[in-house]
């Protein structure tokens, strides 16, 4: 892909996360690093790219080690957001109709 | 498959992805949310799987099998005071799959990046990456006090990280410049960790916090850059949502512990913090009023009103159920009780209301810091449960004290204040509080847990 399309894109996404994010409730600081810090599990994918295309017994090892490093962070940390907000539900009627 | 199919599948992924973080930002969607985001990432993976290039199936299964063996259980079992380290570990991981991703596609093109659109973002998620797996992992040391919470002191610190820096750059320089050598790679991630690990340890851990989500939006930005890299959307723009979005949520938890991200970072409570902390002469000829479980439970009973003030103490002691029980007790003679939660009591914002959420305290009972404030000159009794910091009136009081500015809980503008506490020794920043010292003030040493329980059973006998 054209380098300048990918620098598009890279502007585009970061607006788009900033202002997704404008305001969050403290409460929520933690759950929501907690699951931003799961979407960057992401990184799972370029290891599943990489295996096709590279051979050796070294990289194959660096990559089985990055995609089980990818694995991790992405149903680590959705799970965990999970547990955390699950012990909010129902509790937080009245603070939804705050805001 | 088709790549325009495979990208559709990623734009499907990327409306998921926002509309999950826009929904995380309320309390009622919050479940939501985090389980749309999850269903983007599950198509994004199985969208990259469909590639026509994909193979080594086998090596796939092995490592998505280790990866879920061990994160699985990790997410289910881990205490949710240990939640913080957890959310470390996971960052940590992710960048360091980063590094590894990054070390194989130089060796994968023989070293060659001279392709400067592919090099450059190569070699930054490379040393971004190997800085954010190493410096998550001192966090959890220190969170999981495997490494002394304390700030350290690194005599010359700062030169020592811009040499490590300087190194890390020049050796991405000269790899991008035409250098296939893969000692130099290794150069690259080595500095690049070494720099991690030295500057995430002279921080104290209460900053701990907005480190790690500095960190994670580290690990975001260098996704994206891999992303560039590898030419792939998915990676760019779920890269560039966290970075931006992790930026936004480190400024908005360093402005609620009133400290400026930089200030965090370069050295945080370091400077000052140690010797005030060790300061242990300066206690003499100040006294400290101890009481007992009986009394403590008589001065509850009679009050009209309680505020609980839960720090770290109480979820390290696992005591928000007994606190439940105790406020139970209370509520039943009348006695009017809420909790007043500073934004970052425990060890990360919000940190606290999940813990008291599992005890099944009503939310309504719960108070943030500026609701919470103007209610202590009418409270009769504040009971401080292994909270320190956060209610140290020196914030307010003491311009040379290394928290001076931090907005505390004015505990000490109710009429009386009982602190349960397992000893004298000082919080997690290392500073004196003369909270304890207050006339008003009566400690109840122990541990948080059969402190309050014993509380409770004298308020059965009253």
């Amino acid at each position: 892909m054209d380098i300048v399309t990918e620098l598009a894109i890279v502007v585009l996404a970061g607006f788009v996360g900033f202002l997704v994010i404008s305001k969050v409730p403290n409460t929520l600081h933690t759950p929501l690093m907690s699951g931003t810090n799961a979407i960057h599990g992401i990184v799972l994918l370029g290891g599943l790219i990489l295996i096709g295309e590279a051979t050796g017994f070294l990289n194959d090892l660096l990559l089985v080690i990055a995609i089980a490093f990818g694995t991790i962070n992405v149903v680590g940390g959705f799970l965990v957001t999970d547990r955390m907000l699950e012990m909010f539900k129902g509790r937080k009627r009245e603070k939804a109709e705050e805001s | 498959m088709d790549p325009d199919v495979i990208n559709l599948l990623y734009i499907v992924a990327f409306i998921l992805f926002i509309s999950g973080l826009a929904q995380l930002r309320n309390p009622t969607s919050a479940v939501r949310g985090n389980r749309t985001a999850a269903v983007g990432m599950a198509i994004a993976v199985v969208a990259t799987l469909l590639r026509d290039e994909t193979g080594d199936w086998a090596l796939i299964a092995l490592g998505i099998v280790i990866g879920t063996v061990i994160g699985v259980p990790a997410a289910r079992n881990v205490k949710m005071t240990a939640m913080p380290q957890m959310v470390a570990l996971f960052n940590g991981v992710g960048g360091g799959a980063i590094a590894l991703i990054a070390w194989v596609e130089f060796r994968d093109r023989g070293g060659d990046l001279t392709e400067l659109e592919t090099g450059i973002p190569l070699v930054f998620a490379a040393i971004i990456g190997s800085i954010s797996f190493w410096g998550s992992n001192v966090a959890f040391g220190k969170l999981q006090e495997l490494i002394s919470g304390r700030p350290m002191k690194i005599p010359g610190g700062v030169f020592i990280n811009g040499g490590l820096l300087a190194i890390a750059v020049a050796a991405g320089v000269a790899i991008c410049a035409g250098s296939e050598s893969q000692g130099l790679f290794i150069v690259l991630l080595v500095a690049a960790g070494l720099l991690g690990i030295l500057a995430v340890l002279p921080i104290g851990g209460a900053d701990m916090p907005v480190v790690i989500s500095t960190l994670n939006a580290f690990t975001g930005l260098s996704a994206a850059a891999a992303g560039v890299a590898l030419d792939n959307t998915a990676l760019i723009v779920a890269g560039m949502l966290v970075g931006a979005s992790g930026t936004i949520l480190t400024d908005q938890m360093a402005k609620a512990m009133n400290r400026s991200i930089a200030s965090v970072l370069l050295g945080g409570f370091g400077g000052a913090a140690p010797e005030v902390g060790g300061a242990g002469g300066a206690d003499d000829g100040r006294i400290v009023r101890s009481t007992s479980a009986a009394d403590a439970a008589i001065q509850l009973a009679y009050a009209r009103k309680v505020v609980v003030v839960p720090g770290y103490g109480m979820a390290v002691a696992q005591a928000q159920h007994a606190v439940r029980e105790m406020a139970k007790a209370l509520e039943n003679r009348g006695v009017e009780v809420s909790y007043a939660i500073h934004p970052v009591a425990g060890r990360m914002p919000g940190h606290m209301n999940v813990l008291l959420a599992e005890a099944d305290v009503p939310y309504d009972q719960l108070k943030e810091m500026d609701d919470a404030n103007p209610e202590f000159s009418r409270t009769d009794v504040s009971l401080v449960i292994g909270a320190n910091d956060v209610t140290n009136p020196d914030a307010r009081a003491k311009a040379d004290s290394p928290i001076y500015g931090m907005p505390i809980l004015n505990v000490d503008e109710s009429r009386s204040v009982i602190v349960l506490k397992r000893s004298m020794s000082s919080g997690f920043a290392g500073i004196d509080n003369p909270l304890f010292y207050n006339e008003k003030t009566a400690m109840l040493f122990g541990d948080a847990k059969s402190s309050v329980s014993e509380i409770t059973g004298e308020l059965g006998e009253l």
